[in-house]
């Protein structure tokens, strides 16, 4: 049997998907038995969205008003000690779990297995590097607990309709806990359009946009479809957009129904960003664009006559 | 004044292809070019600034690898890291050890802040900054896109999922390394001549009391899945009708 532990991920009110796509993840360990934790000030309304996840038998509540902010060195301890009879701990490939994990499989003195896009058995995973160019297969020997993060673009949400017991598992007292870093600000833009990480459409622009007024016509179409907007790293760069607009190796690694790229050329880096994309669509002027060497529908031609034709057609 | 210490990882450059070797044993870096990896270049890129800012002594560079890492570290020296530090092992060491030997390092030197890259674009693993913070028991600033220094804190910018968030840590902490942090100076050829005589100290990795373990066995290298080729259209109305057929759009 294992005994899988997942770090939920949210932000105080609502569990992030990601969570319940590591939860898709550890049901697919042999023998997995899942369980929870939910740290945060006020757990309750996250540890009831969690235990409504399908698979997962046991919700933990860990709170504590320094659990507010996750952050890293003072949520590590906890986990580490939360961990002990666990054979796998497991947190989501996100910016929060990339930060975290690390940090509790040091305490650990155990490993990671970083980017988890498919498991083989309980011990055996499949992971990707060089920016996705090449897939490695894993074996993690000696590890006690093995610590993980889940690509989360690799699986499909946990369903809804389990019922998991929720418990409130005894906390450290607070000042055990690290100090020594403290959360100034968070600011994040504020979108009424669909989150980037989980939209089922994508329009991107790339540094053929030239502007942040120009990029501002993908907004229109994006609108029209429904879609979430991204970008490539040029743009980004360039000041169009948001960093957390970025698509990529080191922006976000997503898979949508669709994906339509504007003016990105389609480098390595944003390509494994990608990848997992069920339909791609490509506009750019060059043929010979490495983005048309991935896409499910190409077309050649300038963007700036394209996109409000475009439009006008949807 | 309190140093900094810069870990540089030696890599295979970004702009080359990489291939798996035909009996799916590992990937092929023979003869490829080697450079240093982009973050740990904007590492060192933000400590030379700091130093030059006059806010820290001597950026010190330090790396884990075999005896060729020495052309990645005097490159660091050349764009201005005042001395470097080489731990020679012929076999790549997972994080977990790459940070215990960095532990090692930061008692010996003591400095400021330890900087590193967010990801080694190799492995990919986003993992050694992580665990060193958590063994030499200081806190850390992943993905800084923008840091600051004010007497015993530094406040750095994080380039997060939902935006950006700005911590202030207690020094010295650990900080790694996001792409738009800074960009990187280029190297003048006087630079790389007088680099050849600034301090560079190589050690065996037996000698820092640490027997690495590898715990991650590799069992298998792969080319990932291709996507097919799809088609070429030549119209908006085109694409549109194609989307309509394959119910993506409305
Ligand atoms: C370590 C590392 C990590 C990286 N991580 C990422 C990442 O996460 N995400 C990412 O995106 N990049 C990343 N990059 C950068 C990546 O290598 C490319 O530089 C970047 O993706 C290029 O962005 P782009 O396609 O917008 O720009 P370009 O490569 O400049 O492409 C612009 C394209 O627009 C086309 N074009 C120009 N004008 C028009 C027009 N009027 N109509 C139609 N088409 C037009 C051109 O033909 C060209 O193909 C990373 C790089 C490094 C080194
Ligand atoms: N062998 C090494 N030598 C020097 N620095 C390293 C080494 N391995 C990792 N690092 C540092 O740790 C960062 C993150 O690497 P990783 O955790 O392997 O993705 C890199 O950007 C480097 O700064």
């Amino acid at each position: 049997m294992s005994r899988v532990l997942i770090i939920a991920e949210h932000d105080g009110k609502t569990l992030n998907p990601a969570t319940a796509k590591c939860v898709t993840c550890a049901q697919l360990i042999p023998g997995a038995q899942i369980t929870v934790a939910v740290f945060a000030a006020d757990a309750s309304g996250v540890a009831a969205q969690a235990a409504r996840l399908q698979h997962v038998a046991r919700v933990l509540k860990v709170e504590n008003a320094a659990n507010e902010h996750p952050l890293g060195a003072v949520l590590a301890p906890q986990i580490a000690s939360l961990a002990r009879g666990f054979s796998h701990v497991l947190g989501p490939s996100t910016t929060f779990g990339k930060d975290l994990m690390p940090r509790v499989a040091a305490l650990l003195d155990t490993a990671q297995v970083s980017d988890i896009m498919a498991v083989e058995s309980a011990t055996r995973f499949r992971r990707p590097i060089y920016a996705g160019n090449v897939v490695l297969t894993v074996e993690a020997v000696d590890c006690e607990t093995i610590v993980g993060t889940v690509r989360t673009a690799s699986f499909e949400a946990a369903g809804e309709g389990g019922s998991a017991s929720i418990e409130a598992s005894s906390p450290t007292s607070e000042s055990e806990l690290a100090v020594g870093t403290r959360l100034v600000a968070l600011s994040g833009a504020k979108t009424d359009r669909p989150d980037l990480q989980t939209a089922r459409r994508v329009v991107s622009g790339g540094r053929a946009l030239g502007s942040a007024d120009n990029f501002k016509m993908l907004y229109s179409l994006a609108d029209k479809l429904g879609a979430a907007l991204g970008a490539s790293r040029a743009a980004v760069d360039a000041g169009y957009v948001a960093n957390d607009f970025q698509v990529g190796q080191t922006g976000k690694i997503i898979a949508p129904e669709l994906y339509v790229a504007i003016g990105i050329s389609g480098a390595i880096q944003h390509l494994t960003g990608i990848k997992d994309a069920r339909t791609i669509v490509a506009i750019n002027k060059d043929p010979e664009a490495p983005i048309f060497e991935v896409a499910d529908y190409g077309l050649v031609g300038d963007l700036f006559t394209i996109v409000p034709e475009l439009e006008r057609l949807l | 004044m309190k140093s900094i210490l810069v870990c540089i990882k030696r890599v295979v450059d970004y702009n080359v292809r990489v291939r798996v070797k035909p009996d799916n044993s590992g990937v092929a870096t023979d003869g490829l070019k080697m450079s240093i990896n982009p973050f740990d270049e904007i590492a060192l890129e933000e400590a030379l600034r700091i130093r030059e800012r006059g806010q820290a002594g001597e950026v010190v560079v330090a790396s884990i690898g075999p005896a060729d890492t020495q052309q990645q570290l005097r490159m660091a020296l050349a764009m201005g890291a005042d001395r470097a530090l080489l731990v020679e092992s012929a076999t790549s060491l997972e994080p977990l050890d790459v940070a215990k030997v960095f532990v090692k390092l930061a008692e010996r030197e003591r400095p400021l802040l330890v900087l590193l890259g967010k990801q080694a674009i190799d492995d990919d693993n986003n993992q050694t900054g992580q665990m060193l913070a958590a063994l030499w028991q200081r806190p850390q600033a992943t993905f800084a896109s923008k840091l600051e220094l004010t007497g015993d804190k530094a406040i750095v910018t994080r380039e997060v999922d939902a935006g950006l968030e700005t911590v202030e840590v207690e020094l010295p902490a650990v900080i790694t390394t996001d792409l738009r942090l800074n960009e990187p100076r280029y190297v003048k050829l006087p630079e790389i001549m007088k680099a050849k005589k600034k301090p560079f100290e190589t050690f065996a990795l037996s000698t820092l009391g640490i027997s690495p373990r590898q715990r991650l066995k590799p069992v298998r290298y792969e080319p990932p899945q291709q996507r097919q080729k799809g088609i070429m259209v030549k119209t908006p109305q085109e694409l549109v009708e194609a989307l309509k057929k394959r119910g993506l759009v409305a």
